[in-house]
């Protein structure tokens, strides 16, 4: 299958260390920036009961569900313990040419 | 020694979470579950939410299914309910006859909804199971005259709820404003001026003399005209197989550091237990609250193999109502001074300071996606005994996450 990219923004419209939302195609992403400027995506609602992430906060590579606290690792997906129990899946992301690129099939 | 045989009294939230934990640590002696319901262990927090007010038909969401507590091997007794605790043989008593052996016991066995103690008092109605919210979800029609008891949390949630499906709403709170035990003022008088504006009667200062098929009788002669009376006054813990085995009581089942019973292996969590919390003085707590149910649950499967440590969570809460969320963490009323942050969009943080500076409690309103990160950051404060400047907790350009 055919690699979609996607604009999503500009790298600065994320604070390092944190998340934002980004809504493309009827679907919703979370986009976060580590603490070293490194770029990462996942589904933008959580596993436990579709919570948007991004009102969620960064700690390191953890990302917490805003509503229950869920945790996850968002440079891999990973749930980390109750109340989630299901990974979230991540997409590749790219800065090219000044804009975050990503990466959507 | 190892124990081998642990049985957990209560299967809501903070019980099946012990349950789950224990296997999680990789525990491999026998774990029963015993539920007086006859459901598998299911989360409460959706009873007074889209259980009642969502388009589908509500499902029960699970903790743990049988096929899960299958796979964990734990035991699940649902349906069943334990009448004594027999702490010389350590036994456990069913109401079926039976009995079960325990080398721990953990009572988890929640709380009950008070009730009012009137003429027609049959006729109120109350959430805490998923039968309750059922019932519940048939009486809430649009344009039934629904007349809530009590301006707590529940009560709140299912008046924002009953009036967004087009019901006719009143809530009389005896108290002189809504949410008057948890929740600071300020974002009390921010929820209540919602509901008002969304067309919610809320009468406050006012008493209940006694219930009819159709109606409520207020005490100042009022009559309201009801076609459903939910009553959401608080809830009262569920001790009566403590007190009956003579564990200490105390506002609940009293409880330790390591919320241990005055026997040492019973050990007791979430809604039902008091404990003393390290972080205000070893003030005396006991909250009704998913958070807690949750955290003691976990908590108390490592006190069960071996951990010595004290629990010392911070307090957390939450409500929704409409499309605001109240987040709270820490107790507010603990604090002496108040610093108010605006979160913009309406949304509004307070924090409240001890005498000696350090930060007890923290509260918000507004979308939930501008307030649950700065409360979380705040209860990291809290848990860290941080004494931060009021000036830049109230002013909305220092970051929250800096002051870590």
């Amino acid at each position: 299958m055919a690699e979609v990219w996607v604009d999503a923004g500009e790298p600065e419209d994320i604070d390092a260390e944190d998340v934002i939302r980004f809504d493309h195609g009827g679907k919703t992403y979370a986009l976060y920036r580590s603490e070293d400027d490194r770029y990462f995506a996942t589904d933008g609602l959580c596993t436990h009961e579709k919570i948007h992430l991004a009102g969620g906060l960064v700690m390191g590579t953890i990302i917490e569900c805003p509503k229950h606290n869920g945790r996850f690792d968002y440079t891999t997906g990973a749930a980390k313990g109750a109340p989630v129990c299901v990974d979230l899946k991540t997409y590749p992301v790219k800065v090219e040419g000044g804009r975050l690129m990503l990466r959507v099939s | 020694m190892t124990p081998r045989q642990i049985v957990i009294v209560g299967a809501g939230e903070s019980g099946a979470r012990v349950a789950i934990a224990l296997r999680e640590q990789g525990f491999d002696g026998a774990v029963t579950l015993v539920g007086e319901e006859r459901h598998a262990p299911y989360e409460r927090p959706p009873l007074s939410k889209g259980a009642i007010f969502g388009e589908e038909p509500p499902t029960l969401p699970y903790i743990g299914d049988a096929q899960r507590l299958s796979e964990l091997d734990v035991g699940a007794v649902l349906g069943v309910a334990a009448t004594a605790i027999d702490r010389v043989g350590r036994k456990l008593r069913l109401n079926d006859g039976a009995a079960i052996a325990y080398d721990q016991l953990v009572l988890a066995t929640g709380a009950r909804p008070r009730r009012l103690n009137l003429p027609g008092a049959e006729h109120g109605l109350t959430l805490r199971s998923f039968e309750d919210s059922v019932v519940l979800r048939e009486r809430m029609r649009p344009g039934a005259a629904i007349v809530v008891i009590g301006g707590g949390f529940i009560g709140l949630e299912l008046a924002a709820g009953a009036r967004k499906l087009g019901c006719e709403v009143v809530v009389v709170e005896a108290a002189p404003r809504v949410l008057a035990r948890a929740t600071p003022a300020p974002l009390a008088a921010i929820l209540e001026a919602r509901h008002r504006a969304e067309g919610v009667e809320i009468l406050t200062e006012v008493g209940v003399s006694g219930f009819s098929a159709d109606a409520v009788e207020l005490a100042d002669g009022r009559r309201l005209k009801a076609d459903a009376i939910v009553v959401g006054i608080g809830a009262a813990p569920e001790t009566s197989l403590a007190a009956a085995a003579g564990l200490a009581l105390d506002n609940g089942v009293a409880v330790n550091g390591r919320l241990q019973t005055s026997d040492a292996d019973i050990f007791a969590c979430g809604d039902c237990a008091s404990f003393p919390h390290p972080l205000f003085d070893g003030r005396r707590l006991r909250l009704e609250a998913w958070r807690n149910a949750f955290d003691q649950g976990a908590f108390v499967a490592r006190a069960l193999t071996g951990a010595e440590d004290e629990f010392a969570a911070v307090p957390w809460f939450w409500s929704d109502q409409f499309d605001l969320c109240l987040q709270i963490a820490g107790l507010p009323d603990a604090g002496a001074t108040v610093a108010p942050r605006d979160l913009g969009d309406g949304a509004l943080m307070t924090f409240h300071l001890a005498a000696d500076g350090r930060l007890v409690g923290v509260g918000a309103v507004g979308p939930l996606g501008k307030i649950a990160k700065e409360v979380r950051v705040a209860e990291m404060l809290i848990a860290r005994r941080a004494a931060p400047s009021p000036d830049k907790l109230a002013d909305a350009k220092v970051k929250l996450k800096g002051l870590l």
